[in-house]
């Protein structure tokens, strides 16, 4: 072995620093050919339950082809490969899914998107509940950048086996009953923890967290983080305050697992029982399906959410501009989000139809839910979505989300104590607005 | 294979003896500037997988740049100066560091010990030479999950092999030096092997008679291994040396994926394990979406690895007179 030369070693340091610098998501190419038969790509996160409804309409359609991707996926990484998409103009699918948190970014620059009112989207305005239409709409109104598909009607899902272990009542009603409020939620907490069954009380607290926040807000000042002038009001929004005390006394009576939200650690836990319930908007029905595997099918059920009612996340189905195959496109999206397309979702992963049509469904007002001991799904949730208050967000919702939520995990972890806790989410969601 | 032995083809003498001048020009051209043609490939991709996403880089991050915005605003070096006072920047350089000098100190040492053992007669030594080598082939994401899992809080079995004798659980990921150690452990179960094969390779370079006049003159193996090999091993250790710099300064996939979860680009709640690279990626891509500062943080980067790989360039100059000596 020889020495090498310092030229060399400068042109190989060189080299590897740019190919860092150089480092880039390439979005994948779906090759249509014109004239032959048009493959449309639906990109998802998560659970939407769409599979049996490609297969509906690509028999109606003969000629249309349609792939999914990113199915089971996490949001965490499904928004920054969307956005790359979008700013380099190319790799995105024909019909993309937008978590409500996104869209309001997405929104700021609707150049990216096909205005779905120049298609004929201005008579379904009657198929979704107001505010799920409006959601979708840029602030200026002329735009109409996404289509609804779900809403996220609160619940607890709860292992009946883990109650029962713990001398608490199993059926639902009974545990609905339990906890009229959140203080009533902790309460219950203590006594189950008292009983030593092995598994926490609940998952981890961002999550709890979140529903509270989004509850309270939604009941009072109807904002979270922003203000609707979009003024960040971490720091002066009582419903932001309220939700994390309430949080802390969760945490502070040792209820969490403190497995980290979509983690490994979360997943496995599931699987292992290792916490008794867990805030539940209706989507979430399909994630703890996924997760907690077949084994667990008849162990779990669904309770009341403590306080009343709120909206945890929900979905818009949109047409990115640098689609080859936009009218297809439209045309799908609007298969997807009728009240036919989220009934059929919704029989499938579980999430609620922000159709008002749909939630007065037979088919979704008597639905049971087999692995969650059938129960009443449809009343449970659809209830409660007509009279949904939305929660405004701001144009940086999600970084400041994340800052207030990160903050809360570590006063969760014992990094901090509650006051830190509390300074590092005012400063460091002012910081993330800011950037 | 038929060979013509006819001599030169008559045309090439004719046209030699009817334009001499021609042809001498252009063989002159030819020694003067086919080389730079040569190379001129390389340069070519340089070029334009290189220097252009470098210079556009920098490009952006004299902006305020909105990676889904239109008519990003010029604002000088403001990103910049928001960097150099930005805390979280900082503990991203100090964890890259840390981690840094944690996995490449205990690597070296490891693949120089691993080499000196496979430099010996053994038995099927091939076998053990390419079996060092398997770690680097799996694939990096592959190897970060399987770790992570590992190094799990609760169902982790790094953990569960540590109550076995007694010490209680660890939080890899929420606590800075484990996070720092477990990533660590990625990366040198991953590159120890590679540089092992390096060194041996060095190693049996020496002459043997080196080594022969040391045992008659009385020295054991661990004095042979100090007093020869090591020495005349310089030039290779400094060269794994850098090498392991700008892939160290580099680190992403490792400390990405051993973080799973929400905000897993954080590196831990309280930015535990978090590298440059992350920081960057945090910035320019979700939940900031400001590729202007993003691009800032990847000129640091670059400033940083320049510095590192010119104080190993200084090592090398100090030490290089000395080893290339005894280098063949």
């Amino acid at each position: 072995m020889g020495v090498f030369s310092r030229r060399r070693l400068t042109a190989i340091a060189l080299v590897t620093v740019t190919a860092l610098l150089g480092t880039t998501a390439c979005g994948g190419d779906d090759g249509a050919a014109d004239g032959g038969p048009v493959t449309l790509t639906v990109d998802v996160f998560g659970q939407f339950g769409y599979e049996k409804l490609y297969r509906e309409y690509e028999a109606a359609h003969p000629g249309i082809k349609i792939v999914e991707r990113g199915t089971g996926g996490n949001l965490d990484e499904y928004s920054p490969k969307l956005t790359q998409w979008l700013a380099a103009g190319k790799g995105a699918g024909d019909v993309v899914a937008i978590e409500e948190g996104l869209l309001v970014e997405y929104k700021a620059n609707p150049q990216n998107f096909v205005n779905l009112l120049d298609h004929g989207a201005a008579d379904l305005k009657g198929n979704f509940l107001e505010w799920k239409w409006t959601g979708g709409l840029t602030a200026d109104g002329k735009q109409l950048i996404g289509l609804g598909t779900d809403v996220g009607g609160m619940a607890i899902c709860y292992r009946k086996d883990l109650f029962a272990a713990a001398g608490l009542p199993t059926d639902r009603e009974a545990v609905s009953k339990l906890w009229p409020t959140w203080q009533d939620y902790v309460r219950v907490g203590e006594q189950f923890k008292a009983k030593n069954t092995g598994a926490a009380f609940l998952d981890a607290a961002t999550n709890t967290f979140n529903t509270i926040l989004l509850q309270t807000a939604g009941n009072t000042t109807g904002y979270s983080y922003y203000d609707t002038t979009d003024k960040l009001v971490v720091d002066s929004n009582p419903a932001v305050r309220q939700a994390y005390d309430t949080t802390v006394d969760i945490i502070d009576s040792g209820l969490s697992g403190r497995y980290g939200a979509w983690s490994e650690e979360w997943v496995s836990a599931f699987k292992q029982a290792k916490f008794a319930t867990i805030a539940c908007p209706a989507w979430m029905t399909g994630v703890i399906e996924g997760n907690a595997g077949p084994d667990a099918k008849g162990k779990w059920d669904i309770a009341q959410v403590p306080g009343s009612g709120g909206n945890w996340g929900g979905s818009y189905l949109a047409v990115p501009k640098q689609s080859r195959h936009q009218a297809e496109a439209i045309e799908l999206a609007k298969f997807l989000t009728s009240a036919k397309g989220q009934i059929g979702a919704f029989q499938e992963k579980g999430p609620l139809p922000s159709s008002p049509q749909a939630l007065e469904d037979p088919a979704i007002v008597n639905s049971t839910n087999a692995y969650f001991s059938d129960a009443p799904v449809g009343k449970i949730f659809a209830a409660g979505a007509k009279s949904l208050k939305p929660v405004y967000m701001g144009p940086k919702n999600q970084a400041v989300r994340t800052e207030v939520e990160n903050a809360v995990r570590t006063v969760e972890l014992g990094q901090r104590n509650p006051a830190q806790g509390w300074t590092d989410a005012t400063a460091n969601a002012r910081k993330a607005a800011a950037k | 294979m038929v060979v013509q032995v006819d001599g030169p083809p008559p045309g090439a003498v004719r046209t030699r003896s009817r334009r001499p001048e021609r042809e001498h020009r252009l063989a002159r051209l030819d020694v003067r500037y086919s080389p730079y043609l040569y190379v001129t490939p390389f340069f070519l991709l340089f070029a334009i997988f290189g220097l252009y996403p470098l210079a556009y880089t920098f490009w952006v991050s004299l902006h305020d740049w909105d990676l889904l915005g239109v008519d990003p605003a010029f604002v000088g070096a403001q990103n910049y100066t928001q960097l150099m006072a930005d805390a979280d920047f900082w503990n991203s350089v100090v964890n890259t560091l840390g981690i840094f000098v944690l996995s490449t100190v205990p690597q070296l040492l490891a693949a120089l010990w691993l080499a000196n053992l496979l430099n010996r007669r053994l038995r099927a030594r091939t076998t053990w030479r390419m079996a060092v080598l398997v770690p680097n082939v799996t694939s990096t994401a592959a190897v970060a999950i399987v770790f992570a899992v590992l190094f799990g809080r609760e169902f982790g079995m790094i953990n569960w092999l540590l109550d076995l004798v007694g010490v209680d659980a660890i939080d890899w990921k929420a606590n800075r030096f484990a996070a720092w150690t477990a990533i660590s452990a990625m990366v040198d179960w991953r590159w120890t092997g590679y540089n092992a094969l390096i060194f041996l390779a060095a190693m049996q370079a020496i002459p043997r008679d080196l080594y022969e006049s040391a045992s008659i003159d009385g020295a054991g193996r661990a004095r042979q291994f100090w007093s020869i090999t090591v020495p005349l091993l310089k030039p290779t250790i400094i060269f794994a040396v850098i090498i392991s710099t700008i892939g160290g300064l580099q680190l992403f996939t490792e400390p990405r994926l051993f973080n799973s979860g929400t905000n897993a680009i954080r590196g831990g709640p309280l930015r535990e394990s978090q590298t440059m690279t992350m920081y960057m990626f945090e910035n320019a891509f979700a939940p900031h979406y400001n590729f202007g500062y993003g691009s800032a943080v990847a000129w640091l980067l670059f400033a940083l690895i320049a510095v590192v790989a010119a104080i190993n360039v200084l090592i090398l100059r100090r030490l290089g007179g000395g080893a290339r000596k005894g280098d063949r």
